[in-house]
């Protein structure tokens, strides 16, 4: 069994994310970059899976800019095996559509069984790569996962949507999105984080994947305007002495919230 | 063959099994009113497709397609789609934000090459076309996006939309499909969730008392409940209320949960984690109830109150029923 992990590096959500009011994309000096922690959850349940079935190969794929490579050395400190990492001038600002294309290029190459990702990341809340994936590679998709099921030759578990939960499965190979409802990820211990040096780490270029960014065939979504909104500004603070509730009522009713 | 408007918005809706459209339905038409005429693509199981709805709702014109295959997972509603867009050659397509939602815009947009706006918190017109608001990092920036050419497909945040568009008089029709043979899931089984509370939804609600690890037990939780019951409000938590079972996932607010823009929000018992903020710090009036007076909620709160909840909050719900009578 081959299983693909698409971990995403996003600006730590713990710290202040900016955006560039010029050119509308992430201002990368601003904040730390991490693994997105719902990249983990879905690496964690490739390496469960891995522990307890010999021979399952995980691997670790990232679009990233180039010095992304401490956290896909996360990923490999955690367990898997091996990472590709595609990383180009030319994906700078990369919408949805270019990203998927992109990714989609890279799975293309390995026979895979399997494609875990998270259900939307932190930043850009696309929630979308998993469904363009399935769709460019011509395979069955599940996503919003809460519990998840693999076998041999199929995946299957439950789906919560709007008016209920759907359990859906899927012969392999598949693409699947989980939820933060999964476990989070393990520490990767000094074991790992040694034998991560020496796992094998491919850097890929667009041109390696025969992909143009400047497709004309495929619409870009653009950004047109970017602006910053203030903070929303603290009021007042009391400290209750025993007749806060009262006061607080008194406040909701001027205000004509009660 | 029917003559669809110039300046079309495609909205897709998905009917439930109930057979009413799904929740998100009326704020899609009544973004979509605001930029053109409203075509709505029903996608219903075998013989539940219905215009009234839509028709009432705001679509000038209704397609139905009925799924050829029910336990196929999206598959069917891409090639419904991908045929809609076909007769229609709308201006945008609207589609909600949910996980299906995002399901069918993503298949769809990597078929026919289309760009995606994700997340959507509005529509609007420029001279080129239609253009998507969001708001994002938590509500820090508003930007604007739209399509290099062709249509964009825009999904739009569940409840983020107040503006509701008129009723039409009803006209539709079935539209043919061609199905694509594309390899899909399959739906097992479904278990329908029982609305178990009146309480209003938490997306879209004008009021939200939300509560977090300080309610202490699944039990003590129920406190949240009680004055969201007197205020008439919705139900939040935080993922740390959520992870310790007290409330289902269902409610959790912010940056990995539901983002809320309500005009009231009380927070209990809740620290103000920057993931949570992202999703409540755009709420016009913010209310927070915690022991620790250097809890970071106390930076965006209007009203702050340093104290034990569990006598803040009766006390300010017996004070509210005294003065409701
Ligand atoms: C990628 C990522 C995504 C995340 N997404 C979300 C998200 O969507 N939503 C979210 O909420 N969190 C999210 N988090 C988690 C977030 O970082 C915090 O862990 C979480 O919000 C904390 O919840 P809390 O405030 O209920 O708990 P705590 O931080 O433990 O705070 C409990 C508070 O209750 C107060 N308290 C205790 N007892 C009382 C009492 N009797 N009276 C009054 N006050 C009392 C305490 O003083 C304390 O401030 C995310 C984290 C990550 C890494
Ligand atoms: N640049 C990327 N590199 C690797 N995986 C990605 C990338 N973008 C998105 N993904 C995957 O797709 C999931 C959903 O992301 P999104 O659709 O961007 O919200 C993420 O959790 C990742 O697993």
């Amino acid at each position: 069994m081959k299983i693909i992990v698409l971990v995403k590096e996003v600006p730590d959500t713990y710290g202040d994310r900016k955006l560039n009011l010029e050119t509308g994309l992430a201002d990368r000096e601003a904040s730390e970059t991490v693994i997105d922690e719902i990249g983990e959850r879905a690496l964690e349940l490739a390496l469960t899976y891995a522990d307890a079935n010999e021979g399952t190969e995980v691997a670790v794929l990232s679009l990233a800019p180039e010095g992304a490579t401490a956290t896909i050395r996360k990923g490999l400190a955690m367990g898997a095996g091996s990472a590709t990492h595609i990383s180009d001038e030319a994906l700078r600002g990369a919408d949805l559509g270019l990203t998927a294309e992109t990714l989609a290029a890279a799975i293309r190459r390995v026979e895979f069984d399997l494609v875990i990702t998270g259900n939307v990341s932190t930043d850009g809340s696309g929630g979308m790569i998993p469904a363009m994936l399935a769709e460019l590679l011509d395979v069955p998709l599940a996503t919003g996962l809460s519990s998840v099921q693999i076998s041999d030759g199929a995946v299957s578990g439950s789906r919560p949507v709007e008016s209920g939960v759907q359990q859906v499965s899927a012969t392999l190979p598949a693409v699947i999105s989980i939820t933060e409802a999964l476990p989070g990820p393990r520490f990767p211990n000094f074991k790992g984080i040694m034998a991560a040096k020496k796992k094998p780490v491919e850097v890929l270029t667009l041109a390696d994947l025969g992909v143009t960014a400047d497709n004309p065939d495929a619409a870009r979504s653009i950004m047109l305007t970017v602006a910053e909104k203030p903070p929303h500004a603290a009021g007042v603070k009391i400290i209750d002495e025993g007749d806060a509730g009262e006061k607080l009522a008194d406040f909701l009713i001027e205000n004509r919230l009660a | 063959m029917t003559d669809f408007p110039r300046d079309a918005i495609l909205v897709v809706v998905e009917a439930q099994a109930s057979g009413e459209l799904e929740k998100a339905a009326p704020g899609l038409f009544g973004a979509a009113a605001a930029v053109g005429t409203p075509v709505a693509l029903v996608l219903a199981a075998p013989g539940a497709g219905s215009a009234a709805e839509a028709a009432v709702l705001g679509a000038a014109h209704v397609l139905i397609a009925e799924t050829p295959d029910p336990s196929a997972l999206g598959v069917p509603s891409v090639d419904a789609l991908a045929a809609a867009v076909e007769q229609v050659q709308p201006d945008a397509i609207l589609i909600s934000h949910s996980l299906n939602g995002r399901d069918l815009a993503g298949r769809y947009a990597a078929r026919s090459r289309a760009a995606i706006s994700a997340d959507a918190i509005g529509v609007s017109r420029d001279d080129e076309g239609v253009v998507a608001h969001h708001s994002v990092y938590g509500g820090a920036y508003n930007v604007t996006s739209t399509s290099t050419f062709g249509a964009p497909v825009i999904t739009v945040r569940q409840g983020s939309v107040d503006a509701r568009a008129t009723a039409q008089p009803q006209a539709s029709e079935t539209l043919a499909v061609t199905p694509s043979g594309k390899p899909a899931a399959r739906i097992d089984s479904f278990e329908e969730a029982v609305a178990a509370t009146s309480r209003p939804e938490l997306r879209g609600a004008a009021k939200v008392v939300a509560g977090g690890r300080g309610l202490g037990s699944e039990e003590q939780f129920a406190l949240v409940g009680q004055l969201a019951d007197t205020l008439g409000a919705a139900v939040g938590a935080s993922r740390a209320a959520v992870d310790a079972g007290y409330i289902p996932q269902s409610h959790q607010v912010g940056q990995t949960g539901v983002s809320v823009s309500s005009q009231l929000y009380i927070a209990l018992g809740i620290s103000g984690a920057i993931q949570h903020r992202a999703g409540m710090q755009t709420a016009k009036t913010i209310v927070a109830i915690n022991k620790d007076s250097d809890a970071p909620i106390f930076e965006i709160a209007d009203y702050g109150v340093v104290g034990d909840l569990f006598k803040v909050v009766p006390q300010l719900i017996s004070a509210l029923e005294a003065r409701k009578k």
